[in-house]
């Protein structure tokens, strides 16, 4: 019996030999009721050898059963052998059963400075049906110290271990009850509900969530209980407290929190290398006997490690229990959340859990994802054990999501087209929709005008460099040419601004631009002629070759002058038009 | 739609032969660019306006913070879990105790509504999120629209390169950061929202008169007013501002334009809930009103319904505040109106100036009487303390201390304008004078709402957040236009060159058209005018005054620095013979020489006046307002990261490990977080409704143990929980706090007298302390145990950090209660914490501790920043954190 931690374990090592005619095909284990209601974990196995190579073996099938004749106070249990047992055959094996919540404080409430004692109770002598040749117990202890135990015949105490036997040829249901009283200051942490939620997403992610639910199960404190002491002398003073747990997640787990209601607890440390992820993880207060406390642990996990596929079918394989190592679950429920669209699921638990299914609606999904629920009472480390979900699931219902989104934008750009293009006025005939028809109109117009008054005054600048052109070559024919293109031109824009101005004239919108637009014109038409006059006076100077270069320009000077003044006005008036 | 109208002409263009449509078409791309410059600019200042907000989730936690956000989680999280009309009855027996309060009728349900509508819809659309994550982003969400409103707001005063501005100062201006963090959930963080909504739609409605605009002006008042105590302001500053309308037009013509009815009728009609809500107040005793509400009620039946709601949920003092302030404005204006009516009847002056006087005297006569009688009978309930202390702010220091120990109540210093809006504050004025200078509707209304905001800004601390939206857009007004006036000034210079001008108006025009220059560039004040002529050549300073004063902003120069100016001025008379000579001689159009140059100069001082001002708000907002103050950070003597998360500790234990029944006195300030986070009953929190319960609170605290210990009994208390520094120096503890609980307490109940505690006018807890003070409850509390504990090196055991003093009490023993929990902080030496439990009944007394070092950490970040202001800006943090905390009061 192993009584280092809060869960008491034993190991039976039972070598069995058939003394009767038949041949067995089974063997009888039997516990009392209050042990058994505390039963957590039981495994029978072979071991095979002369009992080093042991545990290797599978553990063989265990069914409960109510046999006839035998007390009803003891809960019985039936271990299949692998073969039958002939007469005389004999066969070594090993039953390992795991109890929780069956050591009792005593006493039950302690100062904070007290050490914490637990009692607990069994029999020195094995209890069995058959009769039992030879056989010991031996107890151990988490330390040296002991407050009292039974003393019965063939009793040793030595460091922190006690033996009691061997105690030879016991008949049937012999019993002889032992208590062991002793100091234990392992935390008693007990998570009275543990809730992990294994969710699977097919972009390469298992994210595990994990809520728990945890007591201190041990020694109620009672009194005061001071900072001031158990900040002194920690260990003295908060002896049965215990300030961290230990998480051993697989390795590779990543975006690892720590958490409660009230946000994130910042006092936790993690530790990794290739074999695993060791997440330290302190409750924001020392946790004394009878103290609560509830976080959220959560990380995620690469999916290759643990998504398989086998006969065109997934599977996920996965351990089943808390990934803290000294923590007793009271209500363990393990949720696996498939991707949306799985189907045909099946679960392989390698021992009894209650099973149900729920839905899950996460993001962007349409009917719920699909979640496997697994209930387990009492769980303890040993059910530690990896299992199979197995399910269906097409890569295509993968694009599902993003495709949705995809189509969400997509309609929201092509609302916004539509809105910005459609007409939505509702009385098409009041007079504000018709002033803004109008509107429209006259600053199309006034574009046209625009671009008409640009057009002009790149003829403008055309002749102007005709002008140079001649003072360089001295072709006065090329020049007149230009000139004359220049005029036609011109004359041409003429013609073409005189349908826009009626218009701008006649609409009551552009009463506001009109006078710019004709002094803009007018301005225009005296640039044009300001131009024209100084191209025919400068090339009859060249005709003429009456005068120097120098001759010319003062004769245009004065001209000149103008049309740069003028030029400025005409751009001006242009940017002001513009703006408008 | 801009680009769509275009894009028709463009398409007759480009058909149109020669170079001329190719010159069209380029130029019209730059107006298509610069509708998508403006777009991509409002779409980062949309992002970025969200993300400037996320220092504290990136450097704590997506939590919420503070105070007041506590309850209004809490609160969400009832509305989401039970529904709106469980919401609506909420009676909350989880606070003042045994009094409870009835939730659903006494908050501004507004921010709740939003997050949780905003919760559900992200449902709806099957996005799985957390409650909490939602209200922790609630706030920077709707900072980011805020930017949107006030782009729009700009450009409906000024024009879209003043919007644009508008958007980015408003962005990041710390005056908002301030309340509109990731994680500080509270009303402001909506309310500015709808504040600038409301006003941006009315000055919309005055402009275009369309009745539509004045609807949704109605509907994002009736969201202002369900979100938060500061609709008053608006409700008071509309009629004020037709008043200013009617004064200043003198005459009725103007504002009995279609466009000003439309704008004020929904605002008249907005009057009427409040009369409504508050007569069915009466009804019960009146009920000969009824037939008046009822002929009331019968036109405006529409606009009563969605805006009496919010009223109605609103004490009815609230009400009755409305009715008396505002209508009393607008009442008046009504009678304007009346008065043109009856004019207009009589057609005789004489008639008409006697009837004047007798309706003047009569009404006057009438209202004093109602008023004198309706005060007296309490039908109209009196202005609230808080009205008081905004006209005087003086009132609450002498008369209602739960209202001075607020440190946001406090007036506000210098300091903190600077920190708040630091350009901007210079900025202001420059752009009232724009406002005044191109005097319109829209921008007499923001003169009017930065001028009064400013002045409430400058009673109490909080109402800077008032006044940032309308500071944000006057300044915007004022970058705007003088970088608008500088590019003018580049441009104009660049074009006389008279030769080859077709190619030369192309390229000029190109810059000339966008607002880069008035986006990328900034601002340009007098004294960056200043500064660039120092630093320059002589003749470039010459020049430089010459070219503003004669062309530019000449009288903007005079109204901010006169002697300056006047300096200027002078040197310009003496330069004015020479630039008329210059320009006869030249070409009419030349400008002054350097004239470009210096434009140019100034367009990179008001960059770097931009950029000051960016980096000024990062900085503010990094340090000084992403700190959620539940978690405390530090730097370790390794300049490693230490956290204090005491708070949470204590609360969480309080959660977990008491009677789910547990009643848990404590200061007031930490009423709603234990509630939220410990889910425990408490006596008293920030909803400070009922004084006298407070001043109960506060008299346990100042008494001896044995007298308390009857208070407490006799008020089911389990638990006290206290909160003290004295370990980590965290000076915002219970012991800094009080003697605001002595005099809170002393208020009501005369017993406890504030010289008890005092040593000649001086608070002292060592030694020489007053021996009330050393034997009083929270002495006991806070220092029991303490001293047998070392704090620092080289100091006496029992040295307090907080106050750097040796207590002067060392060896208390408490008789009724003991210690249940304290929490712990290993780091430093640290924190005890006592709690304290009563055997027998079940007393307890719990003392948390934060830590601090906080301070210390604070003024070290400040003396590495450069620059003066930041000591400035340190005196002011520390006022804040020392004197009290965050209460949440609504206003």
């Amino acid at each position: 019996i192993d009584l280092s931690s809060q869960v008491v374990r034993t190991v039976v090592s039972l070598k069995v030999e058939n003394n009767g005619p038949d041949s067995a095909s089974e063997i009888l284990l039997p516990f009392p009721e209050h042990v058994a209601k505390n039963l957590a974990f039981l495994e029978a196995s072979v071991s095979e050898g002369k009992g080093k190579t042991k545990g290797s073996s599978d553990s063989l099938p265990i069914k409960v059963v109510n046999p006839e004749g035998m007390p009803a106070t003891l809960s019985w249990y039936s271990v299949a052998l692998p073969k039958e047992l002939g007469k005389g055959g004999n066969l070594n094996l090993e039953v390992k059963a795991v109890y929780s919540h069956i050591l009792r404080p005593f006493p039950e409430k302690i100062t904070q400075a007290d050490i914490q004692l637990v009692a607990f109770q069994d029999g020195a002598h094995y209890l069995s049906p058959y009769a039992v040749k030879v056989q010991s117990l031996t107890v151990k202890l988490p330390e040296p110290k002991v407050e009292s135990y039974t003393k019965l015949g063939n009793t040793k105490f030595s460091g922190s271990e006690i033996k009691y036997g061997p105690y030879e040829n016991l008949p049937p249901f012999s019993y002889s009850p032992i208590v062991v009283h002793y100091v234990s200051n392992n935390p008693f942490a007990v998570a009275r509900n543990l809730v992990r939620e294994i969710e699977i997403s097919h972009w390469g992610n298992v994210q595990i969530t994990e809520n728990y639910d945890l007591v201190h199960a041990g020694a109620e404190i009672k009194g005061e209980f001071s900072r001031l002491d158990y900040q002194t002398r920690p260990h003295v003073r908060g002896a049965s407290a215990f300030r961290n747990l230990l998480a051993k997640l697989p390795p590779r787990a990543h975006s690892i929190y720590y958490r409660d209601e009230i946000g994130n607890i910042s006092t936790s440390n993690v530790y990794s290398d290739s074999a695993k992820t060791l997440l330290e993880i302190e409750p924001r207060y020392p946790m004394f006997g009878g103290w609560r406390t509830a976080f959220t642990i959560g990380y995620g996990l690469p999916l290759r490690d643990f998504l398989f596929q086998s006969e065109g079918k997934r599977f996920l394989n996965i351990s089943f229990g808390c990934p803290m190592s000294d923590v007793v679950v009271e209500n363990l429920t393990v949720k696996i959340v498939l991707p949306e669209g799985s189907n045909d699921i099946s679960v392989s638990v390698p021992f009894p859990v209650k099973q149900s299914q729920e839905t899950k609606f996460s993001h962007l999904d349409m009917v719920g994802r699909p979640v496997i629920v697994l209930e387990k009472i009492n769980s303890v480390p040993e059910h530690n054990q990896y299992f199979q979900v197995y399910y269906r699931f097409s890569n295509i219902s993968l694009l599902t999501e993003p495709l949705m989104l995809i189509f969400g934008f997509f309609l929201f750009f092509v609302a916004c087209v539509i809105y910005t293009h459609a007409d939505l006025t509702i009385s098409k005939s009041s007079a504000s929709y018709l002033a803004k028809l109008q509107w429209d109109e006259v600053q199309s117009t006034i574009q046209q005008f625009q671009s008409i008054m640009n057009r002009s005054l790149i003829v403008h600048d055309k002749l102007e460099a005709s002008l140079r052109d001649l003072s360089r070559t001295g072709d006065v024919q090329a020049c007149k040419a230009a000139r004359k293109a220049a005029d036609t031109l011109l004359k041409e824009l003429a013609k073409e601004v005189k349908p826009l101005l009626s218009f701008l004239q006649s609409s009551s919108q552009a009463a506001q631009i009109f006078p710019k637009v004709e002094e803009l014109v007018a301005k225009e038409r005296e640039l044009q002629e300001k131009l024209m006059l100084k191209h025919s006076t400068v090339v009859d100077a060249y005709e003429k070759k009456s005068s120097g270069g120098r001759d010319i320009e003062n004769r245009v000077a004065s001209v000149q002058q103008k049309i740069t003044l003028l030029r400025q006005e005409v751009d001006d008036l242009l940017e002001i038009i513009d703006e408008i | 739609m801009v680009a769509t109208k275009m894009e028709k002409p463009a398409a007759d263009l480009l058909t149109s032969p020669g170079v001329s449509s190719l010159f069209k078409s380029l130029k019209l791309k730059t107006k298509q660019q610069e509708l998508l410059i403006r777009v991509a600019i409002l779409c980062l200042v949309y992002v970025l306006a969200f993300i400037t907000r996320l220092f504290s989730v990136l450097r704590y936690e997506s939590m919420i913070h503070e105070f007041d956000p506590y309850f209004n989680y809490r609160v969400t999280q009832y509305l989401t879990r039970n529904g709106f009309y469980e919401f609506w009855n909420w009676f909350d027996s989880e606070s003042w105790y045994p009094l409870g309060r009835i939730v659903g009728g006494t908050l501004y349900p507004g921010l709740m509504v939003t997050a949780a509508f905003i919760y559900w819809t992200l449902r709806f659309l099957s996005f799985a999120v957390h409650i909490r994550e939602v209200c922790v982003l609630t706030a920077p969400f709707f900072a980011s629209n805020t930017t949107i409103v006030a782009y729009f707001f700009g450009k409906e005063l000024w024009d879209s390169g003043a919007g644009l501005v508008a958007a980015v100062l408003i962005a990041i201006c710390p005056g908002y950061i301030s309340r509109s963090v990731a994680g500080s959930y509270d009303n402001e963080g909506v309310a500015i929202f709808a504040l600038l909504l409301t006003f941006y739609l009315f000055v919309k409605a005055v402009n275009t008169g369309s009745l539509a605009w004045a609807l949704a002006s109605a509907f994002g008042y009736f969201y202002m007013v369900s979100a938060w105590g500061g609709y008053v302001f608006i409700i008071n500053l509309i009629p004020l501002y037709v008043i200013v309308l009617l004064i200043r037009f003198v005459g009725f013509q103007h504002v009995q334009s279609g466009e000003h009815m439309a704008a004020m009728g929904v605002f008249f009609l907005m009057q009427l809930p409040p009369i409504v809500a508050y007569m069915k107040a009466g009804i019960g005793r009146r009920e000969w009103l009824l037939p008046v509400q009822i002929n009331l009620l019968s036109g405006f039946l529409v606009v009563s319904l969605f805006a009496s709601l919010p009223c109605l949920l609103k004490n009815f003092s609230e009400v009755s505040h409305s009715v008396i302030n505002m209508p009393s404005i607008s009442t008046l204006v009504q009678v304007f109106y009346f008065l043109d009516w009856v004019k207009f009847l009589l057609n005789d002056p004489k008639k008409f100036h006697t009837f004047l006087r007798i309706t003047v005297t009569s009404a006057v006569a009438l209202g004093a009487i109602a008023l004198g009688v309706g005060t007296a009978s309490g039908f109209i309930s009196p202005w609230t303390g808080r009205f008081y202390s905004l006209l005087d702010p003086t009132y609450a220091k002498d008369h209602i201390p739960i209202i001075a120990s607020v440190s946001e109540h406090q007036p506000t210093a210098w300091s903190s304008f600077m920190f708040d809006f630091h350009i901007l504050l210079f900025l202001f004025p420059a752009g009232l004078y724009f406002c005044f200078k191109r005097l319109s509707d829209a921008t007499i209304f923001i003169v009017m709402y930065g001028l009064t905001s400013m002045y409430f800004a400058g009673v109490m601390v909080r109402l800077i957040l008032v006044a940032t939206p309308a500071v944000c857009l006057i300044s915007a007004i004022a970058v705007s236009a003088t970088i608008k006036n500088l590019t003018q000034l580049v441009r104009a210079k660049s074009k006389p060159a008279p030769v080859g001008s077709g190619k030369g108006t192309t390229s000029t025009k190109a810059p000339s058209k966008g607002y880069y220059g008035k986006v990328l560039a900034g601002f340009i004040l007098v004294w960056s005018q200043k500064l660039v002529s120092e630093f320059s050549a002589k003749p470039l300073k010459l020049d430089l005054e010459n070219g503003f004063n004669g062309l530019l902003t000449s009288p903007f120069v005079g109204k901010i620095n006169t002697k300056q100016v006047n300096e200027d001025r002078s040197i310009s008379e003496k330069n004015e013979n020479t630039s008329i000579n210059m320009d006869n001689k030249g070409s009419l159009d030349q400008s002054p020489p350097f004239q470009k140059n210096g434009a140019i100069a100034l367009l990179f001082g008001a960059f770097f006046l931009l950029s000051r001002y960016v980096i000024h708000c990062t900085w503010v907002t990094s340090e000084a307002y992403s700190s959620p103050s539940i978690v405390l950070a530090a730097r370790g003597a390794h300049g490693n990261r230490v956290i204090f998360d005491d708070y949470r500790e204590a609360y969480f234990w309080l959660r977990q490990n008491t009677p789910p029944d547990a009643k848990v006195m404590s200061w007031w300030d930490y009423g709603y977080q234990i509630t939220a986070m410990g889910n425990r009953t408490v006596i008293v929190d920030n909803n400070t409704w009922n004084n006298t319960h407070i001043a109960t609170v506060g008299r346990a605290m100042s008494s001896y143990e044995d007298e308390a210990y009857e208070i407490m009994r006799s008020l089911d208390v389990d638990y006290v929980l206290v909160v003290f520094g004295g370990v980590t120096g965290y000076s915002s503890d219970d012991i800094n706090k009080f003697l605001w609980m002595v005099r809170i307490g002393g208020g009501v109940f005369p017993v406890i007298k504030e010289p008890d505690y005092l040593v000649n006018g001086e608070y002292r807890v060592d030694k020489g302390a007053a021996p009330k003070m050393l034997n009083c409850l929270m002495y006991k509390l806070s220092y029991y145990r303490f001293g047998e504990l070392t704090t620092e090196y080289g100091k006496p055991p029992g040295y307090d950090r907080a106050r750097g003093v040796e207590i002067g009490n060392k060896d208390i023993k408490l008789e009724h209660l003991e210690e249940a929990f304290t929490t712990s902080n290993w780091i430093r030496k640290m924190i005890h914490r006592g709690s304290i439990h009563r055997s027998g009944l079940g007393m307890a007394a719990r003392k948390t501790t934060g830590d601090t070092t906080q301070e210390a950490f604070d003024f070290k970040q400040l003396l590495n920043q450069d620059g003066w202001s930041n000591l400035l800006q340190f005196a002011l943090h520390y006022n804040c954190n020392a004197t009290t905390n965050f209460c949440g009061v609504l206003l």
